[in-house]
């Protein structure tokens, strides 16, 4: 298939579609309104298949949250305002091991904040901006590609653990237009999802609910998941590695940061500099373990994030005390450039001596 | 002599947790007898609130989902959305469907959802230990409002079946109470409707039950009843509030 | 027509609505206690039953089940 330019929004959207998803629920919030109007074009009218735009992202979360209990593949997507009112949603997804995906393409916060990329939910999207003991997968793309294949990943990965999947980007990702190529065609159907509620025709009735009385079977509903967690931890981390081969000095970054920093580790290289990058591709489950295996040979980090830190704890996590870890940050919607960056990884390779 | 009146087979065999005297009893088993006349209980999928009859899938023998509080509207539209085959109904109390679920209601009885809300009306909020609740009458003393509910400061008792008529995608709207044997009958008559108008894919309909809550309400279930003749339905009258099927059955 | 109910007294909460509604006052309250500490509804079995269902119609907990013949 050839490749084709498009914007990021709306590669999420197709990347969607051709994953199966025949549920879309939404409601317009910046800077991901194409995504929402691209499902509207495609999903509107088209028989077996659902686009309402919800009265709030409450009520879309909750829609998807129907949607999936009776088998579909169900998206919603927001940008970050949006995505705190989808937390009891998200809660209630993971409790119930509803397989769906939610899109966060955020902007800058607290507040209503701005419209434009930022990179402020990492805590909301790992640490569960709802309530309970839960997890989400959580995935950040860095490229238009990326988010249509890491999209295609969400679905599976939500069918495969019966978990929600949230898809980190920001408005920048959602706006870029690259060439991007989609591998895969939509399904005919789907085979039914075992478990899902469609009417008790040929089986007893069944009920799906999250409430217990007797916090003893509440306790092993969450021992459950946790094994679950667990699996998905040992399985399904992910990272990218860019020239950390020989490094002395390591950028951690994710999405949009991370391609904002390989420009600057490019210059940086270029007059001599020995700098890499640790990308995580899942923010949940972080990759830990090959974080670690880094710091056998590399000592310095340089964690670099469009928000006021929040990545940095899980590298600081993962690093046990192996390591040194300095953090450049821009919050509020700020888009740094390379050169900036470049600056801040030269300030940092002197300060710590790498240039002897 | 033959059996004439028996559990439907639909109400699973299971002790009510419910108060003696309470209307989720009698809702949950004439709603039962629907199902089974309709011959729905195994495309039935019901969506009940948080609140007193957040067990109601201990009861009913269809496949349910439990919905966070005030989202039934907005889960049966998932639903069905994605399985138009199924019978979908929310079974909501007075907070639910009309505090914290008024826009997920008022909004998909304006998409036309072809789903069917049976709306119990108590006048509080029975769970959580007898609070005031939209529908909770003036001068009427709850944990909430100790003084008695004053206009002034707590506002009116919110008439939800007649705000939902006045949108298009609302094809059959009805106030019934369960607080005597003609009202129950009646009930039983409405909530058919309600699953035959899904059925038949003609939009949103909604039953508001008025029913007792003998526990809040401080009374006993012979009370509790008579209140309802008495003083709740003067609040909110029983009858047939919308109807665009033209279908027109009478009872 | 005659007519006649079984109440299971172990569904019975003592919410005495069948008594209050049942035309031919046939139904009593008993004096003991259930399992479940309420003091269930008693039919009276005399032959004045015409089977008319109220009582079964207004039961919360269908703990009546009516005959007619």
């Amino acid at each position: 298939m050839a490749k084709i330019l498009m914007t990021g929004n709306a590669a999420i959207a197709e990347a969607a579609i051709r994953a199966g998803c025949r549920c879309y629920f939404g409601y317009p919030i910046t800077p991901q309104n194409e995504l929402t109007e691209y499902m509207a074009a495609h999903l509107s009218r088209r028989e077996g298949c659902a686009f309402i735009q919800a009265e709030s992202e409450i009520s879309a979360v909750n829609m998807v949250y129907g949607a999936s209990v009776a088998g579909a593949r169900a998206m919603t997507s927001s940008s970050s305002p949006g995505i705190s009112l989808k937390q009891e949603g998200i809660s209630y997804l993971a409790a119930c091991q509803l397989p769906s995906v939610i899109v966060n393409m955020s902007r800058g916060g607290p507040g209503l904040g701005s419209i434009s990329a930022s990179q402020s939910d990492y805590f909301q999207s790992t640490r569960g901006g709802g309530h309970g003991d839960y997890r989400t997968i959580v995935l950040a793309p860095a490229s238009v590609q990326e988010l249509a294949d890491l999209t295609r990943r969400a679905f599976e990965l939500a069918d495969k653990y019966l978990i929600p999947v949230i898809i980190l980007g920001d408005g920048m990702l959602g706006q870029m237009m690259e060439p991007v190529e989609f591998k895969h065609e939509a399904p005919s159907a789907l085979p039914v999802r075992a478990g899902a509620l469609r009417g008790a025709k040929g089986r007893h009735s069944r009920f799906v609910r999250t409430f217990t009385s007797n916090p003893a079977e509440l306790e092993e509903v969450n021992w459950s998941l946790f094994r679950r967690y667990q699996l998905i931890q040992k399985q399904e981390a992910s990272c990218e590695n860019y020239l950390t081969e020989d490094a002395a000095l390591v950028v951690t970054a994710f999405g949009i940061a991370a391609r904002i920093a390989k420009g600057a580790i490019k210059q940086a290289r270029a007059l001599g500099l020995r700098v890499g990058m640790f990308r995580p591709v899942t923010l949940w489950p972080f990759p830990s373990e090959q974080l670690k295996e880094l710091s056998k040979r590399a000592k310095y980090f340089l964690d670099f994030e469009m928000n006021m830190g929040q990545m940095i704890d899980d590298v600081r996590l993962a690093l046990e005390g192996g390591g040194d870890v300095s953090f450049y940050g821009r919050p509020g919607g700020v888009i740094p450039n390379p050169t900036e960056v470049l600056r801040v990884i030269t300030r940092v390779y002197h300060q710590k001596g790498l240039n002897q | 002599m033959k059996k004439i009146f028996s559990r439907p087979r639909s109400l699973k065999k299971a002790v009510f947790h419910y108060c003696p005297g309470c209307g989720h009893s009698i809702i949950h088993r004439i709603t039962c007898e629907v199902i089974d006349e309709l011959g729905i209980q195994d495309r039935a999928i019901g969506v009940p609130p948080p609140g007193c009859s957040v067990f109601a899938y201990y009861y009913f023998d269809v496949d349910m989902v439990e919905s966070a509080h005030g989202r039934g509207a907005a889960v049966a539209t998932g639903i069905k959305r994605a399985h138009p085959e199924s019978v979908v109904f929310t079974y909501q109390g007075d907070g639910d469907l009309a505090a914290i679920g008024t826009a997920e209601t008022l909004h998909a009885a304006n998409r036309g959802e072809n789903i069917t809300a049976i709306f119990i009306n108590n006048a509080v909020y029975g769970m959580t230990g007898g609070q005031m609740a939209p529908t909770t009458l003036l001068g009427m003393k709850t944990t909430t409002s100790p003084f008695g509910r004053e206009d002034k400061y707590e506002g009116h008792p919110i008439k939800m079946s007649e705000i939902l008529a006045q949108v298009n995608g609302a094809c059959y709207i009805e106030r019934t109470a369960v607080n005597s044997p003609a009202n129950i009958r009646k009930t039983q008559k409405a909530i058919t409707r309600a699953f035959r108008n899904q059925i038949e894919g003609l939009g949103y309909s909604l039953v508001e039950i008025l029913s007792p809550c003998p526990t809040n309400w401080k009374m006993s279930p012979v009370e509790a009843w008579q209140w309802i003749d008495d003083v709740m339905s003067k609040e909110f009258p029983l009858g047939l509030i919308k109807d665009t099927t033209g279908r027109g059955d009478a009872h | 027509m005659k007519g006649k109910i079984e109440i299971d007294q172990d569904l019975c909460k003592g919410c005495e609505l069948c008594i209050f509604f049942c035309p031919k006052k046939l139904i009593t309250l008993s004096d003991k206690l259930n399992a479940a500490g309420y003091p269930p509804s008693a039919f009276s079995g005399n032959g004045e039953c015409t089977g008319c269902a109220t009582c079964a119609l207004v039961c919360p907990e269908v703990a009546i089940e009516v005959y007619r013949g």
